[in-house]
């Protein structure tokens, strides 16, 4: 589903991100990549979404060579995905039920149809009876269940996750484990970074480790 | 297209969630389209009194003295057959000076003449109003037997008709530069909207929106904003026409004349929505075009 091949990639005027990095992830896979802080999750997870484009190798989604692809293909790519990453921004001009309901629009659904898809994700992330009032008026763990209601809803194939519990409380990061677990259990494909070691669970899931922009064994 | 309706409704709401300046704006453009469309709708109106006057001319037709007056039944059948010709009067000699002794108040000088020096006339309508058609008929006419003296009083429209020309070059260079303001104002506006929804486009680039997406709500304002600018100058035009008409009409009554002003037509005033409507939008095109592609995700 997502493959890496001697994927290499250098930030103008920085010392390598990721270089040589190779993987398979199978379709249904949940995987954790976890790393010190600057060892290039956000840049893996930004080549897999045509976010930047690796300087060497090829990256893979679906068969289709990401880092290839012409912009007006980008879109398209995009919409298989579900997307939740640091700093990602919620929309403070329009209620909780329309920031979720905007992957939809984009993708044409009729209302109806939104409108059911759109409780269906907010009931998962528990936020069904805040679908009224402005995303602001959220806690931080709040608005991080938000941006995955708004991943999920279009039920994308494959969902990355750039570290979705940092600055939570282990509670909240507990839970939303259990969200992606079950979106696992659906037969969805993920791809979760994070730095805190302590919500793998043992045997839960395959674990990929960078170091530098290396693999770690 | 339930997808553009609900996007035009979107925009439609952005429209009016900001009336004063969304208005003032449409205002800049009114005033802005309202010169050219004022200067166009008064000479199209000075077209008209050109036409009503000018543009039924008439050459006067002197014949020789010594014509008879069953040579100037023949010229007479002749001119009423002639195709470039719509009627024909004809005022005798005796009738020229009559009128002369009249109109002149020179009854006394006149009647003491020995002999009438008017020749027989004809005054010719022809059908058609243009400048070379009756050029081209006074010197056709030149050339028949009898026939002293062909006279053509076209100078006058001659000169308005190049007077005209002026001012409609002069209507074209302001109507160009003032497109040229409406593209501007558009595209400024468009990218004060593109900065303020800098990261709503983010967002939807990062969820799969396609570029024609993220821009038509820009071009649907771009046009919209044209399209009530334009709007707005049709009415200030048609305002400002009724208030002249109203102080023409005490004018008029001086003068004896009726003389009103005329509106813009229908078809005119829907081709200035159209064109402020599409200038609209290519304001918006050419913002979108520059700035949206600066945001991207990172
Ligand atoms: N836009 C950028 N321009 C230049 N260098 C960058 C950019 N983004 C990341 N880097 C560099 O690339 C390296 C990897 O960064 P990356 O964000 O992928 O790390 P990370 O593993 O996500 O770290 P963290 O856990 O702190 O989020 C770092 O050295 C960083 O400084
Ligand atoms: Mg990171």
């Amino acid at each position: 589903m997502i493959r890496f091949d001697h994927v290499s990639k250098r930030y103008p005027g920085g010392h390598p991100a990721l270089s040589d990095v190779s993987f398979d992830i199978a379709e249904g896979e949940m995987v954790f990549l976890t790393g010190h802080s600057g060892a290039g999750k956000s840049t893996l997870l930004k080549l897999i979404a045509a976010i930047e484009r690796p300087n060497g190798g090829s990256v893979l989604v679906n068969g289709q060579n990401v880092g290839a692809l012409k912009p007006a293909a980008i879109p398209y790519l995009r919409r298989n995905l579900g997307l939740i990453f640091q700093g990602q921004k919620l929309l403070f001009d329009r209620n909780v039920f329309d920031n979720v309901l905007l992957p939809l629009q984009i993708c044409g659904f009729n209302h109806r149809e939104s409108a059911q898809r759109v409780r269906a994700a907010l009931d998962k992330v528990g936020l069904l009876n805040r679908e009224k009032i402005n995303p602001i008026a959220l806690s931080g763990g709040e608005q991080q269940r938000l941006c995955i209601a708004r991943a999920i809803v279009n039920r994308p194939s494959i969902l990355l996750a750039d570290e979705p519990t940092a600055n939570l409380d282990a509670e909240y990061a507990g839970e939303i484990m259990n969200i992606f677990r079950a979106f696992h259990q659906v037969g969805s494909t993920l791809l979760i970074s994070t730095h805190d070691e302590s919500l793998i669970r043992q045997g839960d899931a395959r674990t990929i480790s960078l170091k530098h922009g290396e693999l770690a064994a | 297209m339930s997808q553009f309706l609900s996007q035009l409704n979107g925009t439609l709401r952005r429209f009016f969630a900001t009336p004063v300046s969304s208005l003032l704006n449409v205002l800049v453009i009114g005033i802005a389209l309202s010169l050219p469309t004022g200067l166009y709708v008064l000479l199209q109106n000075a077209q008209g009194i050109i036409e009503r006057f000018a543009a039924a001319p008439q050459l006067s037709v002197f014949l020789t003295l010594d014509t008879k007056a069953d040579e100037v039944a023949q010229l007479r059948k002749r001119l009423e057959q002639h195709s470039a010709i719509a009627s024909v009067e004809f005022v005798s000699r005796a009738q020229a000076l009559e009128q002369l002794k009249q109109g002149s108040g020179l009854g006394d000088v006149i009647g003491g003449l020995e002999h009438n020096p008017l020749p027989d006339t004809f005054i010719v309508h022809p059908k058609t109003g243009s400048v070379q058609a009756l050029e081209a008929l006074r010197d056709e006419l030149k050339s028949w037997r009898r026939l002293e003296r062909v006279q053509l009083d076209s100078d006058w429209a001659r000169r308005l008709e190049a007077l005209l020309d002026f001012a409609r070059t002069a209507l074209l260079l302001l109507a160009a530069l003032l497109a040229l303001s409406l593209v501007a104002i558009t595209f400024n506006t468009i990218r004060l909207q593109i900065l303020t929804r800098r990261d709503e486009i983010e967002v939807a680039k990062l969820i799969g929106a396609s570029s024609s997406f993220i821009r038509r709500p820009f071009l649907q304002f771009g046009l919209l904003q044209g399209l009530l600018g334009g709007l707005a100058a049709w009415g200030i035009i048609a305002t400002a026409l009724i208030l002249l008409n109203l102080s023409l009409a005490d004018l008029a009554r001086l003068y004896d004349s009726s003389f009103i002003l005329n509106q813009l037509s229908p078809a005119d005033g829907c081709t200035l929505l159209a064109f402020s409507a599409f200038l609209g939008w290519l304001g918006a095109w050419m913002s979108v075009t520059q700035h949206l592609r600066k945001i991207e995700p990172r």
